[in-house]
């Protein structure tokens, strides 16, 4: 492939938003209330969305007739490049919470700055994605503040989620060799630059409800160079069964 | 992939175009809506510039079925292009498509101000569609599609969905 760099670095960012889809849909008519079940799924079918436009984009560099489905369902586990915070389970709700509000606020600054891409493509994904974005963030900082600082039940819940997903914040902020070169082009995003400012909105939001700021130093990592965790495999079982079954199917 | 706000419709197409409506909001036509950016006719064929409300509104694979289905019956091919640049606002739905969607049921969106004003601080602005009072409450941020938010009316309890501004 000519572009390979290039290539990496939108499945660098797509693969978060399909696999936290993923997640996300899992919860479809499991909701703890119709209200949450249909904002955790309008947010699953919004980030399906950008990753639909960041494959379709994918899949023109790829050539040879590949499509955006190819690049959905036709990978091996190695060659997802998601990090490892958006794969974890919905394990309870503070979980699905935690993820997504840890998630979110990373996701935000990471469009608000890739809509100055030089690259075209992309701009125009971000530039889109923002609206939508915020709109996530706001639902899933809500959520942490209302669990945080709501009954005693909830805010252990809520901090067992936040202490336990803490471990994946670094991973956001680590370069793979392809994305450092897209930096040098200026169509990656240098996201060390906004590292300090995500944990200070994070700890914010955090006291705000009532919740202790980890302090734990252990990061793990490893999801954006394909090594992920045991939970991966079955989301793929789930997310490629279709096809592997019956290849080519449509609906 | 820049396009002026005004999009570049050729007039002998829009008569086809005002029959396909939006499968989610059905008095609502794609003119109305505002999602054709383009669509003129070059060498027998009409080229179509269309751009999604939401990134995955479900709605867009049958909208562009329905236009190539609308132009074919009456002899014409269709292709239609998804474009993201610029984005889709809500400025861009038509007055009269804002009347068609309160009629509908639908309260249309405020001004952005005034927007974050009710999603944010829950201030009461909105006007019920079934009754006209804004004694409303927000109930959810996202309503039974993602461009709109679930509203509750507090003097008719008759509960609505809210079109949220985009900008």
């Amino acid at each position: 492939m000519k572009n390979q760099n290039l290539y990496n670095y939108i499945l660098t960012i797509a693969d978060n938003s399909l696999i936290l889809a993923q997640r996300l849909g899992e919860l479809c008519g499991h909701g703890p209330n119709l209200e949450t079940d249909i904002a955790l799924t309008n947010i699953s079918l919004d980030l399906l969305g950008q990753t639909r436009s960041y494959y379709q984009y994918a899949a023109k560099i790829a050539g040879e007739n590949k499509t955006e489905d190819d690049i959905a369902f036709l990978r091996i586990e190695r060659e997802y490049k998601n990090c490892l915070l958006v794969e974890q389970p919905n394990t309870h709700f503070g979980y699905t919470i935690g993820r997504q509000f840890l998630f979110d606020v990373y996701h935000l600054m990471l469009m608000e700055k890739l809509q100055n891409s030089a690259d075209e493509i992309l701009s125009a994904i971000a530039k889109k994605g923002i609206k939508e974005v915020s709109y996530h963030k706001r639902f899933s900082s809500d959520w942490v503040k209302r669990l945080g600082d709501g009954t005693e039940e909830s805010n252990a819940k809520m901090q067992e989620a936040i202490d336990d997903l803490w471990r994946f914040t670094d991973e956001l902020f680590f370069m793979t060799a392809s994305e450092k070169e897209m930096v040098k082009e200026g169509i990656g995003i240098d996201v060390s630059i906004f590292k300090e400012k995500y944990y200070e909105e994070v700890s914010e939001i955090l006291k705000e409800a009532t919740l202790i700021v980890p302090e734990n130093k252990y990061f793990t990592k490893g999801g954006k160079e394909g090594v992920h965790t045991e939970h991966m495999g079955y989301i793929l079982a789930d997310l490629q069964y279709m096809q592997r079954i019956y290849p080519n199917m449509t609906w | 992939m820049t396009l002026t706000e005004k999009p570049n419709i050729q007039e002998n197409l829009i008569s086809v175009l005002k029959t396909v409506s939006d499968p989610e909001i059905p008095v609502l036509s794609v003119l109305d809506l505002g999602v054709i950016r383009e669509a003129v006719e070059k060498d027998g064929i009409v080229q179509i510039k269309l751009t999604p409300t939401y990134s995955g509104c479900p709605a867009m694979d049958v909208i562009a079925d329905d236009l190539k289905k609308a132009f074919s019956e009456i002899g014409k091919k269709a292709e239609v292009e998804l474009i993201l640049s610029p984005a889709w606002s809500t400025d861009w739905i038509s007055e009269e498509g804002l009347q068609k969607m309160e009629e509908y049921g639908i309260a249309r969106p405020l001004s952005e101000s005034h927007d974050k004003d009710v999603l944010l601080s829950e201030k009461k602005l909105v006007k019920c569609p079934q009754c006209g009072s804004t004694n409303t409450h927000l109930v959810s941020q996202f309503g039974s599609t993602a461009c709109k938010a679930l509203f509750k009316c507090d003097e008719c309890h008759e509960p609505f969905d809210y079109f949220k501004c985009l900008k």
